[in-house]
């Protein structure tokens, strides 16, 4: 009895958390222009989504930003891990912990707005036509991406053998050959993950995006939210459907050979 | 020697340049900006203007602990729930509760106003039977609900990892000693899921009460601390009283997490050391 | 006159206030089999890691081949390192782990491969190349970080308690495995373990060191049977450590008795501490040997039994293969050679008799007054 009402209960919180996505993915071949009337099943939202230049610029600009935002955090993220790692003087370690974790704590309208009166605040020193552009959207997303590199990258540094970069000395090689050869492979799966991570932080971002952008540059989100300042047209559930499969694909890809693994070990127990 | 550390020093410098200008030095500003005037000069006049805003503060205050509450209640179980299955279904249940974190806040929110305004979803349904249209935007509730809805799986990973991490053999030592499962509940999860609880707490707080869209949307005329921000800013160009409430808002922040881990003792959830 | 290829002088090392080294000097010979033997914090793993050059003195040289060594970093000196967990590259695989040492210095790939078979020959791993190192036993895993380094041709090779993470049979295995490749190639082996038995199996030269000091360096067998002090007899082997004074050359005066010995050259009536090894008594009838006392406590412990005796509150220990009972009395018999005499330091005392075998329950159970040794 407990099992089964434990089960149902899951179950009700399941269909809360997808309804929505449910129903975007439902209208998004919705026929008419609404999105709470379903009329007929068709494509044609589909179709105008790749029609659409705003939007598939919008696309674009997304994904060079993702792309670029995740790419520079990982490497300034990586080096300052290492950084942190060899760190001897127990004050300054605490110091840049706190540091690093501003910008996760702070909600993004505080993150977003802080940046946005140092670019307003330093573009009115020098007397420049726009405080902002992508430039400063591209500062602002390496910005929240760097803690989120960190927190992935250290905990791998953590983990490997204080006493490879000491072997590898030990055999011949400079500490910078040490670091190169041993333990960069070594802390590899915590860099992928943080710029993973950095990247789709960058993509699902935008609140700090709306604060930061130069008019020129529109990203999907901030797209997605001027649309929705009006009615939305089911091509954005379009869009979103699209982005949720993708999504839906990755993680499966991730995640099946785990839960295949996690079933065989159940079989032999 | 030597070498090493400034090495080291190379390593370690773009990152802290970075963060002192692009952390350190906005707070800064935001705090310059609460103080002075469009003009430059200092002033507390926007600190005084503060206080028509108290009821905004409060009210968001309030929905974003309501919504944080409710979405501990919900998520606990939840959690407990998943952590006692079997391996192979906790993977899958947790690829679940993460696939949606992956979709846009925007979009997650416009469905659930559509299906919760007027002439939405919900309401068409009733229609159909004949009952009479139910008013759910514009009312606390759809805010405190969407930020819910935004927020659970937020609440639920943090607490669901501490769980799974509790050795099976701790809770058999338990049952060994005499406890049979409430207690067991009480004396042992409980106080070791904490720092997943403290983790979750901190992760739907802060976003619920700093939010402009969900109150937007679901909303109506309802104005939160975010929505005040956001009107200055972007509307008003009032940047000096944006500025302030941001600043009060980011204290607000400070102080309750602070509070958090007072109240939870050390979980000591630090990055780095 | 054997050459002598790492001379240590005067090397001390704090770490904040606690003295990790002090003063310690010493020279190990080239193709030795050298053992640095403690317990843990004694300072053993810090000289090695000062030999290594992955740690600076504080005060003091270090001597490579009559070479200054000091500011000279690890990647330069002609030593390499078998550390205590291995330390394998989990990047690479068995081959590329042995190889890393001729790789970064741009050995060749035909001699890089040569090289590194012979080296799977000698440490009995051959067609592991391709194998990953997480797919290793613990044994086959050292074999491969010995492999690794020994590949460079090393003047020296530095141990750290290579053995300590094996079990039992495997260890006395590669015990033997070391000792026999250290005589084959004639490399100096400098071995770090707190294990006295391992020590004195597999060494040339033993150097006993506690608290950062070197207490005695010999041979196993003159550490042995010549403990230079209370800490090194009692450290190595079972001791019955005693409180005596030399009455004259030979004449040993102890447990209420005088005793014909072996030692002299001590000052007459000087206080000096004895040690009697409970293999080297024997347990007669009452009356029939020197010392009379009562049996308190007899195990067994398969190669010998352990009694314990008690005389005049003093507890012995002897092994023998002789079973008897407790509460049985009987006499003790101790020939001269079996006495051994050392100068006072400042150890005696610290070792009681055999009413515990570790320090730990002798603090438990100190009494306020002070116990005594006969």
């Amino acid at each position: 009895m407990k099992k089964h009402s434990g089960n149902i209960f899951i179950g009700i919180i399941y269909f809360l958390l997808y309804a929505p996505l449910l129903v975007m993915v439902f209208f998004s071949f919705n026929e008419a222009k609404s999105t709470s009337v379903f009329t007929g099943f068709s494509l044609k939202w589909y179709r105008e989504l790749f029609a659409s230049s705003t939007t598939m610029t919008a696309l674009k600009n997304t994904l060079i930003l993702a792309v670029l935002s995740s790419v520079i955090a990982t490497v300034i993220g990586t080096a300052a891990a290492v950084y942190i790692y060899y760190l001897r003087k127990k004050w300054w370690k605490n110091t840049l912990d706190i540091v690093t974790n501003i910008p996760m704590m702070n909600p993004d309208i505080v993150t977003g707005v802080s940046l946005m009166l140092l670019f307003v605040f330093v573009g009115r020193l020098v007397g420049a036509a726009n405080s902002l552009s992508f430039i400063t959207l591209l500062i602002a997303h390496v910005t929240f991406n760097l803690p989120y590199v960190i927190l992935n990258v250290l905990p791998k540094l953590n983990q490997t053998d204080s006493h490879l970069v000491e072997a590898a000395q030990d055999l011949g090689s400079t500490p910078t050959e040490a670091f190169f050869r041993v333990i960069l492979p070594a802390i590899m799966p915590g860099v992928t993950s943080g710029l993973l991570m950095a990247f789709t932080l960058s993509l699902d971002d935008f609140v700090i995006s709306y604060y930061t952008t130069g008019s020129s540059f529109q990203t999907l989100p901030l797209l997605i939210f001027s649309m929705t300042k009006k009615a939305v047209k089911p091509d954005m559930y379009a869009l979103s459907t699209i982005i949720f499969v993708t999504v839906l694909v990755l993680l499966l890809a991730v995640n099946i050979g785990q839960i295949k693994a996690a079933e065989k070990n159940e079989k032999h127990k | 020697m030597k070498k090493r550390s400034l090495m080291q020093r190379l390593l370690g410098a773009p990152y802290i340049l970075w963060a002192a200008i692009f952390i350190i030095v906005p707070l800064i500003i935001v705090v310059y900006y609460s103080f002075t005037d469009s003009a430059g000069n200092f002033t507390l006049d926007n600190i005084k203007g503060l206080a028509g805003y108290k009821d905004i503060f409060l009210i968001s205050i309030e929905y974003s602990l309501i919504a944080t509450v409710i979405t501990l209640l919900i998520s606990y179980p939840f959690a407990y729930i998943m952590s006692r299955k079997k391996e192979s279904t906790q993977r899958i249940m947790m690829m679940l509760v993460m696939l949606p974190m992956w979709m846009n806040l925007l979009i997650r929110t416009y469905s659930w106003m559509n299906i919760l305004e007027k002439n939405g979803i919900i309401n068409n349904f009733l229609a159909l039977i004949g009952v009479e249209p139910l008013k759910m935007i514009g009312t606390p509730g759809a805010v405190i609900f969407g930020m819910i809805y935004n927020y659970i799986p937020y609440m639920i990973l943090p607490i669901y990892s501490v769980m799974a991490k509790i050795e099976p053999s701790l809770l058999e030592a338990a049952e060994d000693l005499g406890s049979n499962g409430f207690s067991k509940l009480r004396r042992i999860i409980l106080p070791l899921s904490m720092p997943g609880v403290v983790s979750g707490f901190t992760m739907v707080f802060v976003p619920s009460v700093s939010t402009f869209y969900i109150s937007q949307k679901l909303g109506g005329k309802i104005m939160l601390v975010g929505d005040a921000i956001e009107k200055q800013i972007q509307s008003l160009y009032n940047y000096n009283l944006g500025a302030a409430l941001s600043l009060v808002l980011m204290v607000l922040i400070l102080l309750s997490m602070a509070l958090m881990k007072k109240f939870a003792g050390d979980s000591g959830d630090n990055i780095l050391v | 006159m054997k050459k002598n290829i790492i001379e240590l002088k005067n090397i001390s090392v704090k770490f904040d206030d606690d003295v990790i080294l002090d003063d310690l000097s010493l020279s190990i010979g080239d193709g030795e089999f050298v053992t640095f033997l403690g317990s843990s914090g004694c300072g053993k793993t810090t000289t090695l890691r000062i030999i290594a050059g992955f740690l600076e003195p504080d005060s003091g040289e270090v001597f490579f081949d009559s070479k200054n060594m000091s500011g000279v970093p690890p990647y330069k000196r002609e030593v390499n390192t078998i550390f205590q967990r291995y330390a394998l590259f989990p990047n690479y695989n068995v081959f590329e782990n042995i190889a890393y040492g001729l790789r970064v210095r741009h050995v060749p790939e035909a001699e890089i491969k040569q090289k590194v078979s012979e080296m799977l020959t000698l440490v009995n791993l051959e067609g592991f190349e391709k194998r990953h190192i997480s797919k290793l036993s613990g044994g086959q895993q050292q074999r491969v970080a010995i492999a690794r380094a020994l590949v460079l041709k090393p003047k020296v090779l530095l141990l750290d308690e290579p053995l300590a993470a094996l079990d039992l049979k495997l260890r006395k295995d590669m015990q033997n495995e070391l000792k026999n490749i250290q005589k084959a190639l004639g490399i100096t082996f400098v071995f770090v373990t707190h294990d006295q038995e391992e020590a004195l199996s597999m060494s040339d030269t033993v150097v006993v060191m506690n608290e950062g000091k070197v207490q005695q360096i010999g041979s196993p067998i003159d550490i042995y049977n010549e403990p230079k002090n209370a800490f090194v007899a009692d450290f190595i082997g079972e001791s019955n450590i005693l409180d005596g004074t030399m009455k004259a050359d030979y004449r040993a005066y102890f447990s209420g008795r005088e005793f014909k010995c072996l030692d002299a050259g001590f000052g007459v009536n000087e206080p000096v501490d004895i040690v009697v090894r409970p293999e080297d008594v024997d347990i007669v009838k009452k009356g029939e040997g020197m010392l009379d006392g009562i049996v308190t406590s007899v195990t067994f412990r398969g190669v010998h039994f352990e009694i314990i005796v008690d005389i005049g509150g003093f507890k012995w220990m002897i092994q023998t293969t002789d079973e008897h009972k407790p509460g049985e009395e009987v006499g003790l018999f101790i020939e001269p050679d079996a006495i051994h005499v050392m100068k006072k330091s400042k150890y005696s005392g610290k070792f009681g008799d055999y009413s515990s075998y570790s320090d730990e329950l002798d603090t438990l159970n100190q009494l306020p007054e002070d116990e005594d040794d006969e």
